[in-house]
């Protein structure tokens, strides 16, 4: 059904994984600004998404039984750009554009300028909605698809987020599945201390969602959850995902700070290094 | 699509509403529904305001294509967005300033800035809601909508039009803002009329003003004229339904036959059709321009006749503005 190289051997996700998170980093140094610690905390989710569940075509994006993805976490663009970009939309070189006048890759997605783009994101709150309509849209055509819609955990603290949980669950919309990267936190701090957003999944419970707890950053249990979320029907389903933000580069990790920064050449070499990469 | 000019029913009675009195929400509530039959793209949302909007008659015979979004005018606006990226043709609809006011960023952002083909139907604009008052009544939409890149922003005049620009839209890909009102509106365009996306329609050009209104001030525009001819005064009357993209060049023409030029329009003075005119003519043909329309200021309750009254929508300010201006 694809006609790149997808797998559920969780080895070659991990280390699909690394390369998404290797050219996360050297685009946004390159780019110098742009979003670090939450392109980071979802490389795991999103890199098990496009290499192993989603049905996609890279060379035929506009492929109409394919499965959607909406990045409702626009700041998240880089990560995108890179799963997109390593599973061959478009050639890794233009990773370099990043942010640059009249490069497609624009600070936060758009899909008038790039292919593999469903929608343009940026403004948070609104990817939710969107994936619904997709949803009952395909489910009209009768077209098999799924579609994958990724939020922030601030970005949860919008009402148009629980709009579009209640209008997923009242239309029974089970071709869709929302990821909620739990990194605890947003621009301004912990998101306990900016606005509580506790208790998530009895938000989500309450509002008739079906939910999943996961580990964000075990591969295993990523793809375990994304196999099970398929097999719920009449319920909208949610996977809650722990994640560390900055995950994956020590320095970065945990740190608020980090949230709209990018690395310096130093700290880029030290990231390299702990990831593996050499050069 | 079947062409007005034969939407006549078995019984000889005429289905594209030419030369009667009724209100352009009604109208397209019935057009929705007929269109629902023949293009099964077509899908409709509403936020809970379907038999004020109308769209309920197509939520009767086309359930399955019909989303009661509830009281949610943002997710509205982006689960229809959702839906056109699948191709489906969405037409949303609530109460104008619902729409535009409530749910504006997320016009800006997912349908504008997607180029994304929503059909944004929104009732219940200008003051004649009448009596629910300013927080229903809409003043600003067409300056809101009007601002978006990509976005059509188009006002009909009466039914017969109505009609034609519910039947246009669906056969135009990309964002369109239609505005109605929730009043009967007097017929006034004429029989040989055809709706096109952009095209303003001169009923005459007046060499000593031209009158450019839009949606129920159109109806003023002509009793002002005919009441001006008797006392000798050139006027000239063009419906510029579409306020974006503008018929430039009928406006310019125009423009070039009057000594001023007067706008109308059931909006703020300020960002409407009387803004768009201004912003074009101040650059390539600077004219006087007077505007028709509410002064910065919200509406009021009351009946539509005595708002229109209260705040000067009317034949006879029309008439007034354009006598001190010529004296
Ligand atoms: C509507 C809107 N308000 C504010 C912002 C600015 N903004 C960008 S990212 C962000 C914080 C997001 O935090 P979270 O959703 O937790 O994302 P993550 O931690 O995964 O990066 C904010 C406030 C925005 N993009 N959109
Ligand atoms: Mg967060």
């Amino acid at each position: 059904m694809v006609d790149f190289f997808q797998s559920r051997d969780i080895n070659f996700l991990k280390e699909k994984a690394r390369q998404v998170r290797v050219a996360i980093l050297k685009m946004l140094t390159e780019a110098g600004s742009g979003h670090t610690g939450g392109s980071l905390s979802s490389a795991d989710i999103v890199t098990a998404l496009y290499f192993y569940k989603m049905r996609h075509k890279p060379n035929e994006p506009q492929w109409e039984q394919r499965d959607r993805f909406i990045l409702s976490k626009g700041h998240a663009a880089p990560l995108l750009y890179a799963v997109l970009a390593l599973s061959g939309y478009f050639d890794v070189e233009l990773l370099k554009t990043l942010r640059k006048l009249h490069s497609p890759l624009q600070g936060h997605p758009s899909s008038k300028l790039l292919k593999g783009v469903e929608v343009s994101t940026g403004s948070l709150g609104q990817g939710l909605s969107i994936a619904n309509g997709i949803a009952l849209g395909l489910r009209l055509s009768k077209i098999k698809a799924r579609v994958y819609c990724l939020l922030g955990d601030g970005e949860i603290q919008e009402g148009q987020v629980w709009e579009a949980a209640m209008t997923a669950s009242h239309y029974s919309i089970d071709n869709l599945c929302a990821i909620v990267d739990l990194n605890d936190l947003q621009i301004d701090g912990r998101c306990s201390d900016v606005m509580k957003i506790d208790p998530v999944a009895k938000k989500w419970e309450a509002f008739g969602w079906h939910v999943f707890q996961i580990n964000g950053h075990d591969l295993e249990e990523i793809v375990e959850t994304l196999d099970s979320a398929e097999k719920i029907k009449v319920k909208p389903s949610v996977i809650i995902a722990k994640t560390v933000k900055g995950k994956g580069v020590s320095i970065f990790e945990d740190k608020v700070e980090y949230h709209g920064i990018t690395p310096t050449l130093k700290e880029l070499e030290i990231a390299l290094k702990e990831l593996g990469e050499n050069g | 699509m079947g062409s007005i000019t034969q939407d006549v029913e078995a019984n000889g009675e005429r289905k594209d509403f030419f030369n009667i009195s009724i209100a352009t929400r009604d109208v397209y509530g019935e057009t929705l529904a007929e269109l629902g039959a023949l293009n099964k793209d077509i899908v409709v949302l509403d936020a809970d305001l379907s038999s004020s909007t109308k769209t309920k008659k197509f939520s009767r015979l086309f359930p399955d294509r019909f989303f009661n979004i509830g009281i949610s005018e943002q997710d509205m606006i982006c689960t229809a967005s959702g839906l056109s990226l699948t191709g489906k043709i969405p037409f949303a609809s609530t109460f104008a300033i619902f729409a535009t006011g409530r749910a504006w960023e997320q016009v800006r952002q997912t349908v504008c800035y997607s180029n994304l083909n929503v059909k944004i139907v929104a009732t219940h604009g200008g003051l004649t809601v009448g009596e629910d008052g300013a927080s229903h009544q809409s003043l600003e939409d067409l300056a809101l909508m009007r601002v978006l890149p990509n976005m059509t922003v188009i006002v009909p005049a009466d039914g017969f039009e109505t009609k034609q620009v519910i039947e246009e839209i669906v056969n135009y890909v990309g964002p369109v803002y239609v505005r109605l009102g929730r009043a009967k509106v007097p017929p006034v365009m004429p029989e040989s009329y055809r709706f096109k996306i952009g095209k303003a329609y001169i009923f005459n050009v007046g060499l000593d003003v031209n009158i450019i209104a839009s949606g129920i001030m159109v109806s003023m525009a002509l009793n002002a004229a005919q009441e001006l001819r008797t006392q000798g005064v050139d006027v000239g009357v063009v419906n510029m339904s579409t306020i974006k993209p503008l018929d430039t060049e009928a406006l310019l023409m125009v423009a070039q036959k009057s000594k001023f030029i007067i706008t109308a329009e059931e909006h703020s003075v300020i960002g409407g059709l009387g803004g768009a005119v201004s912003e074009f003519l101040s650059e390539v043909y600077p004219i006087k321009i007077k505007k028709v329309g509410v002064n910065d200021s919200f509406g009021l309750s009351g009946k539509p006749d005595e708002l229109l009254e209260f705040f000067g929508l009317t034949n006879k300010r029309i008439v007034d503005m354009i006598l001190k201006e010529l004296s």
